[in-house]
């Protein structure tokens, strides 16, 4: 462990002292509630209809055209329909184990631990604080000093973990270019590549990515093409929070295509083959 | 052109206090600050407010307009409905002095603790050369007017009072950051300092702070997350960890000035020889005596060898004072053409440098 050479001694505050004895909690006049309120109603949306999906075990996978859901990808588990697993099918196939439990976690985590999903949530669901300038619904706080919150330091690994599932991702896509014929191009290539290309998005704009590309340079006039590449990402990063609740949209719509296209509910309008 | 609008404001001090109905003309063009000067001048003319320039750089009028910290001189009436009516409160997080002043001397103790800059040990001062790109995220944080809009906002400290000994607050979050960054600041701890004497870890980015910042700094994408980065690269990072003991070096490329000490300071010193690198470096007849923060203690004596630190520091002259003990008030009877300097007349600045006996309070403790 790092020593730091000397420490400042610590006056306390002056404290003791009252603060304006303001009775109303808080005096905003603005509707201050509203975007907690949607943020709940959104992400409580979005991991319900993601629950049931994971758990269905059917209509991920498009035989004829090879589209594969994001949900289902990998496949990893022995019920796997053949053509949805590159990585072999090495988990039994229990209800409980997810299809794609070999990515899944890692993409909760990635979402769980990122900075503007962190925000989202604690102002939202924790109420820590529900807006600015709005009391704290919490007795103590403790932040992010200790164990579980502690934890969200773990951000930059499940970046890593993330960049290689939008790998996956990208070949699923790529991979979808086909029809019986061999090569075909429908609707469903298009959802799918606009998927990927904006999980990609969000994925580079993370904050531990602009970090890792060139934030934690000292001396950007030494690295040149990292300067290049931090502007670049810091361009997307202020869209951080647009682009998490795009990929939610774009996932689910994908998501939700795929399962339409593989339950006989839709056709896939095919423009090649 | 003016019309009648509604305002309640705070009026008490510590001892407790109300909102107080006010009805003021506002006229087109004018802030709230001007209508407490309205006020000021009709009906309440012990209404206590601080302020300064009216053009929202001096930070001294932050109060909480609809529940909302603000600056007064930045907030326009027009933003306002007619008919609304205009909530003016002081600062929440912060003792109440009096009306809309409250005692922000929390922050002010923040500062305190928080390391300065340190200069390189081998480029004296005067020939400190940066370029643009590497100082501009420092630059960024340069535009804190102070106002402590943020700090006031923080719910860490807000709502949870008990924190404040422990959490110094975005402002100093952003500093921390501004030196971290900076191209040429010696110091290698900060983001070890900003995470174990700070409080970094209380923040949960929230981003209030940034929501307030009448400068329009971005406080926690541009300083809080990269400094949480910064500590992650440090404190949490196995492969930096496992870097730093096979190739025994700190993760963070350093300038030449500041590798040959900064990577004394983050393994534990004996490593390496850098700490011997710069003791017969260039160092021009003490004519800089870089006083702070360097861990060099070698370096840092020589430096101060040409300092005098038992010099006699002249004492200046004390203002002209007339016959009464006073102050001339005017210029007229006055023997000289201004106002008298507080320093003495014959104080002259800048201070020459020989006559500086600054002494960083850390220079003198030992290494680790
Ligand atoms: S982002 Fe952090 S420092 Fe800024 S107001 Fe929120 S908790 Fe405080
Ligand atoms: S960072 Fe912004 S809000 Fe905070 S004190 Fe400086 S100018 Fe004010
Ligand atoms: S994914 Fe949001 S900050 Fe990393
Ligand atoms: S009076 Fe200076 S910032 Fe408002």
């Amino acid at each position: 462990m790092t020593t730091t050479s000397a420490r400042t001694p610590r006056p306390q505050p002056r404290g003791g002292r009252a603060r304006a004895a303001i009775a109303a909690k808080t005096l905003r006049t603005d509707r201050w509630w509203f975007a907690p309120l949607i943020t709940v109603v959104g992400l409580s949306a979005w991991v319900i209809y993601a629950t049931v999906r994971v758990f269905m075990h059917k209509w991920y996978w498009v035989e004829q055209y090879h589209y594969l859901t994001p949900f289902y990808s990998p496949c990893v588990t022995d019920r796997c329909v053949e053509g949805s697993s590159h990585f072999g099918q090495f988990l039994p196939g229990w209800w409980i184990i997810p299809d794609a439990a070999l990515t899944l976690p890692f993409l909760l985590l990635f979402r769980l631990t990122c900075y503007y999903y962190r925000k989202a949530y604690y102002r939202s669901f924790w109420l820590s604080p529900p807006a600015c300038a709005v009391p704290d619904g919490h007795q103590s706080y403790s932040g992010e000093t200790r164990f579980p919150l502690l934890g969200q330091n773990l951000h930059r690994y499940f970046f890593y973990a993330a960049a290689i599932i939008s790998l996956i991702n990208t070949w699923d896509a790529i991979l979808a270019f086909h029809s019986p014929e061999g090569f075909g191009f429908g609707l469903g290539n298009i959802i799918l590549l606009v998927n990927v290309v904006m999980l990609w998005a969000y994925t580079i704009s993370c904050h531990s990515c602009r970090h890792i590309i060139g934030g934690r340079l000292k001396h950007f006039s030494k690295h040149p093409m990292r300067y290049k590449a931090w502007t670049g990402v810091s361009w997307l990063n202020v869209r951080h929070m647009q682009l998490a609740w795009i990929t939610l949209g774009t996932l689910a719509l994908t998501d939700f295509y795929v399962m339409a296209v593989a339950a006989g509910w839709i056709n896939d309008l095919r423009f090649i083959n | 052109m003016g019309s009648k609008r509604q305002f309640r404001i705070w009026r008490g001090d510590e001892t407790g206090g109300d909102l107080k109905d006010y009805t003021v003309e506002v006229n087109e063009g004018e802030v709230v600050l001007d209508v407490i000067h309205r006020l000021q001048a009709t009906e309440a003319p012990d209404l206590a407010c601080r302020w300064n320039c009216k053009a929202g750089k001096c930070g001294s009028c932050s109060m909480e307009i609809n529940g909302k910290p603000r600056l007064g001189c930045m907030t326009r009436m027009s933003t306002f409905e007619e008919s609304e009516t205009v909530t003016v409160t002081p600062l929440r997080t912060f003792p109440v002095i009096r009306d809309l002043v409250t005692d922000v001397s929390f922050n002010y103790e923040k500062a305190r603790e928080t390391p300065a800059f340190a200069p390189p040990a081998d480029v004296a001062p005067g020939d400190y050369r940066m370029e643009q790109v590497d100082v501009e995220r420092s630059q960024e944080f340069r535009k804190c007017i102070e106002c402590f809009l943020c700090q006031n906002v923080c719910h860490v400290i807000r709502d949870h009072d008990e924190n404040k000994p422990a959490f110094s607050g975005p402002r100093y979050f952003i500093r921390a950051a501004e030196l971290d960054m900076h191209p040429l600041d010696a110091r290698t701890d900060r983001r070890e300092y900003a995470q174990s004497d700070m409080g970094l870890g209380f923040c949960n980015i929230t981003k209030c702070c940034t929501e307030v910042c009448p400068e329009h700094i971005k406080i926690t994408d541009n300083g809080i997350i990269p400094m949480k980065e910064r500590v992650v690269d440090r404190r949490y990072d196995p492969l930096v960890w496992l870097g730093n003991k096979i190739f025994r070096r700190g993760q963070v490329p350093q300038t030449s000035a500041t590798s040959g000490h900064s990577s004394g300071a983050v393994t534990s010193g004996g490593t390496h020889g850098g700490a011997h690198a710069h003791g017969g470096g260039p160092h021009v007849g003490g004519v800089h005596s870089h006083a702070g923060g360097s861990h060099d203690s070698a370096a840092e004596r020589q430096a101060q060898q040409g300092v005098n630190w038992h010099r006699e520091v002249p004492h200046p002259t004390a203002p002209a004072v007339d016959a009464s003990g006073k102050l001339p008030l005017t210029e007229l009877t006055f023997n000289k053409a201004a106002a008298p300097s507080p320093f003495g007349d014959d104080v002259t600045f800048p201070l020459p440098p020989e006559h500086l006996n600054f002494a960083h309070p850390q220079q003198d403790e030992p290494k680790h």
